[in-house]
């Protein structure tokens, strides 16, 4: 069956079942690899996108569902246009495998967008959902408080 | 992708030049740098198996994978700063299988003797000791051995590059070398020449006296250098095995037997094809896979094969394994590494204090489920792409599963989603490359389920330990320490190399008897259990199960003789290795440990010296409503030379974290011989909200100059006891075994 996306602005025809998930729709459908396979079963957050600017977790999102405004990492920024909270987690060098980085910065980008200022409680709230199996929170959260004085400042 | 293929072509033929570095070894045979594995493409020059120069600036070829260790940007660091290139034009790629690319680090290894005692000796290494990581082609990721083993390797390697370039230089401008200098990736003399315009000519010149640079002029080497995978790693750009992408590629799930190591009787694949999507069903004798249009189509239709599963040859539960591994007790000990003074005779005066403790399997459980992706070609070649610890051992392994000939398979190591030690079996390549083969000409990327790569993953040991001490006016007069377990070295290396070696396992007991502590009678001893159940190496290997137990135990002694539990080991080490002790006193002043101890908190103190690096840990814990709170956490280390301390310090506070994961909720358990846990639900780890606030000193007093002591896994092993101990102090209830969870009710 073919349906039509819209990832990062784009419109993007697809013929898959109806019911494969948005993570394989991206990953294997549209090699759009920068969202990441962890767990399968909404556990882990690193196949979170935003889709009209809530943050889903694309694994549990069928095909025939994802009708609204997707943005994934590869919308956010590039490598040679970051968004702010790009630049905050290459300035507190966060990543260290970078498996989880994609959804953690997704799930942080919805925060953001929600609370533009979030308090470490608002961060562990929000961020709980994401594992990261080599530990970097501390530096996750010291680059979304970043971001946010970044984004504050304009 | 970016891969040392696309900018050499792959050759094993011998380069007549670059052989740079031998000289620095002196005249041994073994250690002359073997032949370069890299041959040019248009436009590009390697220089030495490490260094490739092209228009946009130089490419290090890492002899070690990166799999968030941060080695990559080390390892390239240190010939960046002996080539005189700037940051921003260095690229860093891992290379192909080849013998150049030994692991010299695996040296310090593969002896017996405590590391402390060897950061006290004199640092020159033993020439044949340091050889047998390359007769025995060790290129493997491993034992925290990335920076100690690329030390010098990696700076000969630019400062041979260097030397070679301005000698390409001094011949265009007939001068000696010496009156060269090189900067910003020129060579600068009368004229200026880019490294690019020399490299061809360079290329063919053996220079033959080279200096490394004076430490005291060093720019990136010790500094805290931005990490050449950070920006792809922030932008989704970053390419892990997982992501290779190939025209015409299928995809691919396997479903191998839960009971390890059993044989698969019948199989019926009838609903699975049946599936829309779903192209091959293919039999891999112990298991099958899916091939589809998609990976989520061949998981699901994975589930649909009917299918018949023989016995494992281990027992059916945990407690049945727990059983066998106390059953080794009975046998004589496999190794006593340690046996100070004249324990049993101490003992013998009585009033012994005495513990047991136990410890689970655990599973590494890396972000990036285990994948490869293969393509058999119409010739019979094979490319296969896995991110893996033991390139070598891959390769071989996939020629060997193939039957065909190793120099027909091309292995590509992309970074790694996470290792932890569960990436060095070449099972995932093997897999994928069988299945390709069954699939000719079309590309195949194989990605295992979570529940795959969970319950087909190569443990860590479940251990016993039994621990016998006395006291005498306070001070410990005796302490022997018996570990149980089966070995992982034995299990795996049977499994990789096709023998287990013989003699002494210091993996069942490193961690315990290799420790800084005085004391007057210490003895240590490991007994090997008989179990089968498949294991392998996980983030700091035996040091994770006897820094449990010893230092639980030494937590123990301290309140039986009523003790301050930092102070009571302080004195135990002061007067046998005085950077540990330093480390002690640190982490008690860091922790604020002499002031009052607040209501309603407890702390709990912890130290292993592994890997070339002692560390001491404290941790603060809560009690809350909720449950209890993990809330600070203080560390300090001593790598001696700190090559990168940025990178160290993500790696203290990961390794901790990661201990302190398994610590709270880690086990791996068996029902009908089957793994339980399946998927992350079942087997957690700490999140942001469960996470401690961290705090890291890094000490440089270890050794003499140019000691460089692990990172990647020596702050794994406190982990677990500084929690412990903390929760002793909170609730006054000793914890003997793990998870803790089992015992104690936490905020999650």
């Amino acid at each position: 069956m073919s349906f039509t996306l819209s990832i990062n602005g784009a419109p993007h025809q697809v013929d898959l079942p109806g019911d494969v998930p948005l993570l394989w729709v991206l990953r294997d459908g549209l090699g759009m690899t920068g969202t990441k396979f962890g767990c399968g079963v909404a556990a882990c957050g690193a196949c979170t996108v935003l889709i009209d600017g809530q943050a889903v977790r694309s694994c549990q999102v069928p095909l025939s569902d994802a009708t609204g405004a997707i943005t994934t990492i590869e919308g956010l920024g590039q490598p040679e246009a970051l968004a702010p909270l790009q630049q905050a987690w290459v300035k507190h060098q966060v990543a260290q495998c970078g498996y989880c980085q994609s959804g953690q910065i997704m799930q942080a980008a919805a925060l953001l967008a929600e609370i533009p200022d979030p308090t470490d409680q608002d961060i562990d709230d929000s961020m709980q959902g994401n594992l990261c199996r080599c530990g970097t929170y501390p530096r996750i959260r010291a680059a979304i408080h970043e971001a946010a004085q970044m984004m504050k400042a304009g | 992708m970016a891969s040392w293929k696309t900018i050499t072509r792959r050759s094993f033929i011998v380069l007549g030049a670059a052989m740079v570095g031998g000289a620095a070894f002196g005249a041994y045979k073994v250690t002359e740098v073997p032949a370069n594995p890299l041959v040019p493409a248009p436009g590009s020059t390697p220089l030495n198996p490490w260094v490739i120069i092209n228009a946009d600036g130089i490419t290090v070829i890492a002899p070690r994978a990166e799999m968030g260790q941060g080695i990559s940007t080390t390892l390239a660091a240190l010939v960046a700063e002996e080539l005189d290139v700037d940051w921003s034009q260095v690229r860093v790629l891992h290379g192909p299988p080849a013998q150049a690319y030994y692991n010299a680090g695996f040296a310090e290894r593969m002896s017996n003797e405590p590391d402390y005692k060897l950061s006290l000796a004199d640092n020159s290494p033993n020439v044949i000791l340091a050889a047998l990581p390359k007769i025995l082609s060790l290129q493997m990721t491993g034992g925290s051995t990335g920076a100690i083993g690329g030390f010098h390797q990696m700076r000969l390697a630019g400062a041979g590059a260097r030397e070679a370039l301005k000698a390409a230089a001094a011949k265009r401008l007939g001068v000696l070398p010496d009156t060269l200098k090189t900067e910003g990736g020129k060579v600068i003399g009368e004229k200026t020449f880019t490294y690019a315009e020399l490299a061809e000519e360079a290329a063919s010149l053996v220079p033959e006296d080279v200096a490394l640079r004076d430490p005291s002029t060093w720019r990136f080497v010790g500094k805290s250098m931005p990490r050449l995978d950070m920006v792809a790693k922030s932008t989704g750009t970053e390419t892990f095995g997982i992501d290779i992408t190939l025209p015409g590629m299928k995809f691919a799930t396997v479903r191998m037997n839960p009971n390890r190591g059993g044989a698969m009787t019948s199989f019926d694949p009838a609903a699975a094809l049946a599936f829309p999507g779903v192209d091959r069903v293919i039999d891999l004798d112990t298991g099958i896979a899916v091939v589809a249009s998609n990976t989520w189509t061949a998981m699901q239709a994975a589930q649909l094969v009917d299918i018949q599963w023989g016995a494992a040859d281990y027992p059916a539960d945990t407690a049945a394994m727990m059983s066998r591994i106390e059953a080794a007790f009975a046998t004589e000990p496999n190794s006593r590494l340690r046996d100070d003074g004249d324990v049993e005779a101490e003992l013998a005066k009585g009033d012994v204090i005495e513990a047991e403790y136990r410890i689970p399997f655990l599973a590494h459980a890396s972000m990036e489920p285990l994948n490869a992706t293969a393509w058999v070609k119409p010739d019979g070649a094979v490319e296969v792409w896995c991110g893996n610890q033991a390139p070598i051992l891959t390769r071989d392994a996939i020629a060997g599963a193939l039957q065909i000939d190793a120099g027909k398979v091309t292995l590509h190591t992309p970074v790694m989603g996470g290792g932890f030690g569960g990436r060095t079996d070449p099972v995932p390549a093997v897999l994928a490359a069988r299945v390709a083969a069954a699939m000719p000409d079309t590309p195949v990327k194989l990605t295992y389920s979570r529940e795959e790569d969970m319950t087909q993953d190569f443990y860590r040991p479940a251990a016993i330990a039994r621990m016998s001490g006395r006291l005498q006016d306070g001070k410990v007069t005796a302490l022997w320490g018996r570990a149980a377990a089966p070995s992982a070295a034995q299990n795996a290396l049977a499994r990789l190399v096709g023998f287990a070696p013989p003699g002494p396992d210091r993996g069942t007991v490193e961690g315990g008897f290799d420790q800084p502590y005085g004391l007057p009678n210490y003895r240590y001893d490991g007994h090997l259990a008989d179990l089968t159940v498949p294991l392998g190496f996980w983030r700091s290997v035996g040091n994770s199960m006897n820094a449990f137990f010893l230092e639980s135990f030494i937590d123990e002694l301290a309140h039986a003789a009523g003790a301050d539990p930092l102070a009571f080991r302080l004195e135990l080490m002061k007067d046998t290795h005085a950077p540990s002790a330093t480390l002690l006193e640190t982490v008690r002043d860091m922790s604020g440990w002499d002031s009052l101890k607040r209501p309603g908190f407890g702390r709990g103190v912890a130290f292993c010296y592994s890997f070339g690096t002692p560390v001491a840990q404290v941790l603060e814990v809560q009690d809350t409503p909720a449950g209890i709170k993990l809330t600070r956490a203080w560390i300090a280390c001593d790598p001696g030379l700190a090559m990168d301390p940025g990178i160290v310090e993500a790696q203290m506070t990961g390794a901790m974290i990661y201990g302190l994961s398994a610590a709270v909720q880690g086990a791996i358990t068996f029902a009908d011989q089957q793994v339980v846990e399946q998927n992350f639900p079942d087997y957690d780890a700490l999140r942001m909200h469960t996470t401690p606030a961290f705090e890291v000193r890094i000490l440089q007093n270890n050794g003499t100059f140019g000691h460089i002591g692990g990172a990647g896994e020596p702050g794994t092993p406190p982990a677990a006891p500084a929690l412990a101990n903390a929760l002793y102090d909170l609730a006054g209830t000793r914890a003997r075994s793990l998870p803790l969870n089992q015992q104690f009710s936490f905020a999650l």
